[in-house]
């Protein structure tokens, strides 16, 4: 079930065998889960690499990833009540989140649900109006810039510096997280490889593709080797190789230990990779769970979908409003959820397992892209 | 994990305001971007008070023995300085902060990183204010080679520079943090910066200006530049310029202080 990476190399390499599609659905992944998975020798270990251990807490190593992490114990991430305000825009209203160390968790949300500022806002970029945010067990945004020397940050927007070369960013970027200096080069190389950058260590940035440039965010916001990070959007707009590429750096990384919040609007990419999905609609969390937990909630076993000419169709809504049920438009279909327990009236059609796409419909009302 | 003290509270290390750490890594930042262009910075830096001095030194030159008391030569290479620093540290205040700002989003990922709105443009403004008082020699190499004496107070010239340079840099700043669009400066440029240098005895004395202008020289900056580095350069120190040097430490701290409100605003949302 793990991507396999790379041998014995530490890095992600070109030779990385890349195993995303079918095996990634099967077992149910829970936070609990996580143990198992890690007793396994974690193969890109970002936590227990020695030499390049900068920030490492003697007790960090993998029998102990259990442990608290940061201060105090609990949650990586803790949001309280959380409301920000832009103008009369409410961007997130009244937000509650716990992330527990070492999941994958992954907020999911139409654009516009407030995301990308509950992001900012676990960085203090953007501060709240009212409620408390912890993470790694430091209060924001007090103890901020603690937080921040722990954890990664990949943001959504490209804002690499476009004249500097990749392995000039990476340097930089070593220092401004306080990697001590003998420790530096090495940093940039796990950073380099992990990136899969190797070949292209010293081109301009400008000269990169899109692609590789989301690459060396990655490997820019993992040089320190971090216990949590934040991925903002991480795909979007990429093609579906390069796609397929970060989705097995983020496996990686979440099968090493470290806590990984994500956010995405692609329902794929949710289900692909989240231990965990908190579905987030106009600035609050409005159902969380695992994937299959969120299914079956929100769109039961089965969703029965209706193909027909217009009239056809307006007949089956008309049964569906008469009796109640959860439908939505999916294409030129009706989708029925929980078709698993419709009466004799329902209208001739396709039956297929529910899946996420449903649930968030279901969720948020909204259509996905 | 055997019987020995309990883990670290959060990490290995403490962090706290103005870090060293933090402002080497913004300006690391800096050093690999200057090595690229320091080529063309360096000319545009180098080149612009070398013309100001050829056309005011030997035009003027021969024209007027000396101005004000002091060879035209002295007068005009020492005013230059002054010039020079305005230049090499008002300029990138605006442009290198509103480029990196809004159109890189350098300052995005920065900030993401353990260092805070105040470590990131001190540390800026900390480097372009360096790099003012190396340029502000500048135009005394020059006049060296048209007949200005060498005198060891110069060695003080990039100290002053520097010094007003961080003002004048962190005046950028604050200008590029309340700037709507990059076009903006040209406001600043034509309407601030260009009546500044010119005001401020650079090229001619203040006591010429009619009484209104003159009281406002004094309370420009660079005027108080150009007497420090004047008094300096020519060997003519005196207790007047503890009260220049009073006046330009006190410019660079408010312009400090105001460029990160205004920028800190704007950074963080």
């Amino acid at each position: 079930m793990l991507i396999v990476v790379g041998g014995a190399r530490s890095g992600y390499g070109p030779e990385s065998e890349i195993r995303t599609a079918g095996d990634r659905h099967s077992p149910i992944r829970t936070a609990s889960s996580h143990g198992r998975r890690n007793a396994a020798k974690p193969i890109l270990d970002v936590r227990s690499a020695p030499e390049i251990g900068h920030l490492e807490c003697p007790d960090m190593t993998a029998e102990h990833q259990h442990a608290p992490i940061g201060r105090g114990d609990g949650a990586a991430i803790s949001l309280q009540g959380v409301f920000k305000r832009y103008g009369s825009i409410v961007a997130v209203n009244g937000l509650e989140l716990e992330v527990a160390p070492g999941v994958c968790f992954c907020l999911l949300g139409p654009n516009g649900a407030g995301k990308s500022t509950t992001m900012r806002m676990l960085t203090a970029q953007a501060l709240a109006d009212e409620g408390r945010i912890r993470v790694l067990g430091y209060e924001l945004p007090r103890e901020s810039k603690q937080s921040r020397l722990e954890m990664g940050v990949v943001p959504q927007l490209d804002n690499l510096d476009v004249e500097l070369t990749c392995r000039q960013i990476l340097m930089v970027f070593a220092r401004l997280y306080r990697v001590a200096r003998g420790e530096r080069a090495a940093a940039v190389q796990r950073a380099l490889e992990l990136a899969n950058l190797t070949a292209r260590a010293d081109t301009i940035v400008r000269e990169l593709s899109g692609g590789m440039r989301r690459r060396l965010l990655v490997g820019r916001g993992l040089i320190h080797q971090p216990r949590l990070v934040l991925l903002d959007e991480p795909t979007v707009g990429l093609d579906p190789q390069v796609r397929q590429e970060l989705w097995s750096l983020i496996d990686a990384l979440r099968a090493s230990g470290v806590t990984v919040l994500m956010s995405t609007h692609y329902i794929e990419e949710a289900e692909r990779l989240a231990d965990v999905v908190a579905v987030m609609s106009a600035g609050k969390i409005v159902a969380q769970g695992t994937p299959q937990e969120l299914v079956r909630a929100h769109a039961g076993e089965q969703v029965l979908e209706v193909y027909g000419p217009p009239a056809q169709l307006a007949q089956a809504s008309e049964i569906v409003a008469r009796n109640g049920w959860q439908s939505r438009r999916s294409g030129p279909a009706l989708a029925i959820m929980r078709a698993e327990s419709l009466n004799g009236e329902a209208p001739q059609g396709v039956r297929r397992p529910a899946n996420l796409e449903d649930a968030f419909v279901a969720l948020t009302g909204e259509e996905i892209e | 994990m055997s019987a020995q003290a309990p883990a670290p509270v959060g990490g290995a290390r403490r962090v706290g305001r103005l870090e060293p750490a933090a402002l080497a890594g913004v300006m690391s930042r800096d050093v690999v971007i200057f090595k690229r262009y320091w080529k063309a910075t360096t000319f545009s830096s180098v080149v612009q008070p070398t013309i100001y001095l050829l056309a005011f030194g030997l035009g003027f030159g021969t024209l007027l023995k000396q101005i004000d008391h002091v060879k035209t030569i002295e007068y005009i290479a020492t005013g230059t300085v002054a010039t020079a620093v305005l230049f090499s540290s008002a300029f990138p205040g605006m442009f290198n902060t509103f480029i990196r700002w809004q159109f890189q989003r350098t300052y995005d990922a920065m900030l993401a990183a353990p260092v805070d709105v105040e470590e990131l443009i001190t540390a800026e403004v900390l480097w372009i204010s360096l790099r003012a008082g190396v340029y502000g020699l500048a135009p005394l190499v020059v006049g060296l080679a048209f007949g200005l004496q060498p005198n060891a107070g110069m060695l003080l010239v990039p100290f002053i520079g520097f010094l007003t340079g961080f003002g004048f840099a962190a005046f950028g700043v604050a200008i590029a943090a309340v700037a709507k669009t990059i076009d903006n400066f040209n406001y600043v440029t034509s309407a601030v910066l260009t009546p500044m240098f010119l005001v401020a005895g650079t090229f001619f004395p203040i006591s010429t200006l009619p009484a209104g202008l003159r009281t406002i020289a004094q309370i420009n900056p660079l005027y108080h530049c150009v007497q420090l580095v004047r008094d300096a350069s020519l060997g003519a120190l005196g207790t007047a310029d503890l009260g220049h040097a009073a006046v330009l430490l006190a410019f660079a701290v408010i312009m400090w202080r105001i460029a990160i409100w205004q920028l800190g605003k704007r950074l963080i949302d």
